[in-house]
């Protein structure tokens, strides 16, 4: 998030897209209920009628996947009508008389002919946030699990910097990130463009600064994403080490998933439940758990919190980073000496510009927001306040590309998928604790009435869902959430293993996949059937 | 300009504009007490015990509400107060089947007892009418006891869930000895608006909405303790306080002074915490067999296997067919061993997080 959390109060226009917030991110979602109270105007853009919705001035039910198209007729109202910050623009971007030209051409009209979406209302989305003294974008996966996520980002950036609504309080571009400590995971320098502190892995500089401080020459070229790795289990990749993730069931297309790590010669996984993924390994190690451990994560805002350990763990369960040390020692590497998460750490910050002026003690209290660039410096919670990092803030020329599926004949509805409040991703947590059945204890498939009476379909009854990759059986739950033609599932229940379908495609600089898009067939089933992969 | 005061019990209070007396006391030695106070929401003025005198003013006012005023003359502990409070709380606990309640009922559940305390007031000189029926037996939901015996109609519950939550899910029906705590129709929560945030329970000072889960630990030898943590869920990053009793997990209540929450929490941050202490938790290393099962090894073992694993891959297929995915859910130590693991063992880049999916 480029603003603070205690932001979200602030903002006088609100603008969310792709985002369930209030089963996602409810305590979040308090933040914008509580601009609401004071007067704040909400715009909510979502295929779904999210109960976000129900809330906001403006309802922009578009397509899923035609995100880029709504942003467009958006920008070309605020550009049409004078609506642009000027000043912002001539001071802090490049771009902008481009990118003004350029959407020029993309209409309101042009934009509902794709999104669906009444011109009217689009319109009235680009009026409301054009005008906006404080407006705040806030988005989820909604709008990066596309295959066209980073356009979808850019065009909101685009629609962020024409009217000046970033680098001040109540403004901004918030992602909202879904995983206790996925920022942190990026942070700490587990991907594979960059090292610890977003230091890319290909600027030389950096690669003799790790040179040096991990005792060997670095590859000087970009590491596989997790996508192209698991595409090459069995050919390139052979063995790999997995913490703490159910890839089999989290991940799109599950048959490709576990033909890949089924292919590999060594798999080692990490957790503390025996997940689907773990079942594959060829070593599993016992972890600790929330709870159990001492460490350091970072939530949306970026703020860097300690977490504490309160109960010991169960049997020889120990923690992650005193697994994966123990495990690189008996490799024979160097510099895994560590005896506590302290130490970990505070080598972290030893090498993470973003992290210098912090420490084990010092962030005790969670008082800080990265960038914490030095010392006494007092961190960082609204981002490009007087420049951006490439100094000038880009404009980028997006043009609307189609999902990877479109509907057609054989699969002639559009399926997204998501959270619900009550259960959490794979459900390996909160399946194991205890009342969270009483209030959601089934997967359902969310269809429009209408659309259920049109199918031949029975509310509570059962349906075989196809896609291009497999088929699964899941009960049907007739509701308006659904807009017509379009159906939602989680993925929570591994019964209803809903990415068996998924997975029709990937960003391709992200490589990101397009959970969100996905085309299937419905029909009416009188029993459920084993789930197939094709 | 010059700064505003004004004087609490004799002493000179520096305030900011549109802060209340009791807001200004805060900082000052006075003990002003509250029941239907929580800094979180509007000022109330229901449980008129925060009442303070002003010099100047014919009645007692209600501190939690009254905006500091520049020279204002207050004063918090007079005599008559004082008895005006005793009285106040002991009619209060004359409501009440019990005063007493177990700690684990919720984080603000010790109010009325501690006041009892204070004001030696279980007298029980009042005697009579209570107002509230318990909805114990007939909602059966898993979090949320509502036992509105209890209930001194204090309406934090009814205020935490507009105010804090923006969810409206409950309210009031009746007046006077008739008020009762419901929600719409006046029907279980699972059929209302309600999310089960646990936000009505952190907030009610009597145990009248409490933890049912925490509850199931009342037993449970030995003192509770608390530990700060974060919650494991989403990107938030909620404070929480694990509650512990010995080596058990007992509860979760949320960190008033939490960063990013402020005292909120959601369902899953509330409720979902038992997971930790299933007996389904892996206990020991496992490694694949013969038979091509998993079966327990010993740390040496499985460390040995799985390293032997990494360098017989990378011996004979190069170092670039090792791979690691570190996870989301863990802490940044764990991220950070696994792509020192791949960086510093494997010289490669091999490395990514779930962020993609």
């Amino acid at each position: 998030m480029s603003n603070p959390l205690e932001d979200m109060s602030k903002p006088d226009v609100i603008f969310c897209i792709g985002t369930n917030m209030t089963e996602c991110h409810p305590v979040a979602a308090t933040g914008i209920k509580k601009a609401l109270a004071k007067g704040a105007k909400l715009i909510v853009a979502d295929p779904r009628h999210i109960p976000l919705a129900k809330l906001a001035d403006v309802v922009l039910p578009l397509r899923v996947g035609s995100d880029v198209a709504l942003l467009l007729g958006m920008a070309h109202v605020i550009a049409r009508e004078g609506l642009v910050d000027e000043e912002f623009l001539a001071a802090r971007t490049s771009g902008g008389d481009e990118f003004l030209a350029h959407v020029a051409k993309f209409t309101p009209e042009w934009a509902e002919g794709i999104s669906g979406v009444p011109a009217a209302d689009i319109e009235a989305a680009g009026l409301l946030f054009g005008r906006a003294e404080r407006g705040a974008i806030y988005y989820t996966l909604g709008i990066t699990e596309h295959i066209c996520g980073v356009d979808n980002v850019q065009s909101l950036c685009n629609l962020a910097l024409m009217t000046g609504n970033i680098g001040r309080e109540g403004t901004g571009i918030n992602p909202m990130r879904g995983q206790n400590n996925i920022q942190g995971a990026g942070d700490c320098g587990a991907l594979p463009n960059n090292y610890v502190g977003f230091q890319p892995v290909t600027d030389p500089a950096n690669q003799a600064k790790f040179a040096e401080a991990y005792g060997h020459e670095v590859d000087l070229e970009l590491g596989m994403t997790k996508v192209t790795a698991l595409e090459q289990c069995g050919d390139q990749i052979r063995a790999m080490l997995i913490d703490g993730e159910n890839t089999l069931v989290t991940d799109p297309d599950q048959g490709h998933c576990e033909h890949a790590l089924k292919s590999l010669d060594h798999l080692v996984v990490i957790d503390i439940f025996l997940t689907d993924t773990a079942a594959l390994a060829d070593v599993v190690f016992p972890a600790t758990a929330y709870g159990e451990t001492d460490g350091v994560c970072t939530n949306t805002e970026r703020r860097v919190q300690r977490l504490r350990a309160a109960v010991p763990p169960p049997g020889e369960a120990r923690p992650d980073w005193w697994i994966i040390s123990q495990m690189a020692k008996r490799c024979g590497f160097s510099g895994f000496e560590f005896e506590s998460a302290k130490d970990v750490f505070n080598e972290i910050c030893s090498l993470s510009p973003t992290y210098a002026g912090l420490n084990w003690d010092r962030i005790a209290d969670g008082a800080y927001i990265w960038p914490v660039p030095y010392d006494g410096h007092p961190g960082t919670p609204i981002l490009h306040q007087d420049e951006f990092i490439n100094g000038r803030g880009l404009f980028k020329l997006i043009e609307y590309r189609d999902p990877a599926e479109v509907v057609c004949d054989e699969f002639p509805v559009w399926l997204t998928t998501g959270r619900r409040l009550q259960s959490y991703h794979s459900r390996t947590q909160t399946g194991r604790s205890s009342g969270i059945d009483y209030l959601l204890w089934e997967e359902s498939l969310e269809v429009h009435p209408d659309d259920v009476a049109d199918w031949g379909l029975t509310d509570g009854g059962w349906c075989r869902m196809t896609s291009a990759r497999g088929s699964i059986s899941i009960k049907v739950k007739a509701t308006r959430q659904s807009p017509r033609g379009t159906v939602f599932a989680s993925f929570s229940f591994s019964d209803v293993p809903v990415n068996v379908l998924t997975g029709s495609g990937y960003d391709p600089i992200t490589q990101t996949a397009e959970l969100k898009v996905c085309t299937v067939r419905i029909e009416p089933a009188s029993v459920p059937e084993p789930a197939i992969s094709t | 300009m010059s700064e505003r005061h004004i004087e609490i019990d004799g002493q000179s209070v520096p305030y900011e504009e549109g802060e209340t007396l009791l807001e200004a006391a805060g900082r000052t030695d006075a003990e002003i007490p509250t029941l239907c106070y929580d800094p979180r929401l509007e000022p109330f003025g229901g449980c008129r015990l925060c009442v303070v005198e002003i010099e100047g003013s014919h009645n007692p006012v209600a501190s939690c509400a009254r905006k500091c005023e520049d020279g204002m003359v207050v004063r918090t502990a007079t005599d008559a107060l004082e008895q005006h409070r005793k009285t106040l709380v002991e009619m209060v606990c004359s409501e009440n089947r019990q005063v007493d309640v177990d700690p684990l009922s919720g984080f603000a559940s010790q109010e009325l007892a501690v006041l009892a305390d204070r004001y030696d007031a279980r007298t029980q000189r009042f005697v009579g009418r209570r107002s509230g029926q318990s909805r114990v037996d007939d909602d059966d939901n898993p979090f949320i006891l509502r036992d509105y015996d209890q209930c001194i109609s204090c309406y934090r519950c009814v205020r935490v869930c507009a105010e804090q939550e923006g969810d409206y899910a409950i309210s009031v029906k009746g007046r006077g000895f008739d008020t009762q705590i419901t929600v719409e129709f006046d029907g279980k929560l699972n059929e209302s608006a309600c999310t089960f945030c646990g936000q009505c329970v952190a907030t009610c000072p009597t145990g009248a909405l409490a933890d049912r889960k925490a509850l199931r630990h009342v037993d449970t030898p030995g003192p509770i303790e608390k530990t700060r943590t974060i919650c494991p869920y989403c990107g938030v990053g909620c404070s929480v306080d694990l509650l512990t009793k010995g080596d058990s997990l007992v509860g979760v209540q949320p960190a008033m002074d939490g960063p990013a929450n402020k005292g909120a929490l959601c369902i899953k941050g509330q409720y979902a915490y038992d997971f930790v202490q299933h007996g389904d938790r892996l206990t020991t290393p496992l490694l694949r067999g013969d038979d091509g099962e998993l079966h327990p090894a010993s740390w040496d073992e499985a460390l040995d296997v799985a390293a032997a694993g990494f360098l017989k891959a990378r011996d004979e297929h190069g170092r670039h067919s090792i791979y690691a995915i570190a996870s989301g859910r863990a802490p940044h130590e764990a991220a950070y061993t696994t792509q020192r693991f791949i960086r510093a063992g494997f010289w490669t880049n091999h490395v990514d997080n779930c962020s993609r999916a």
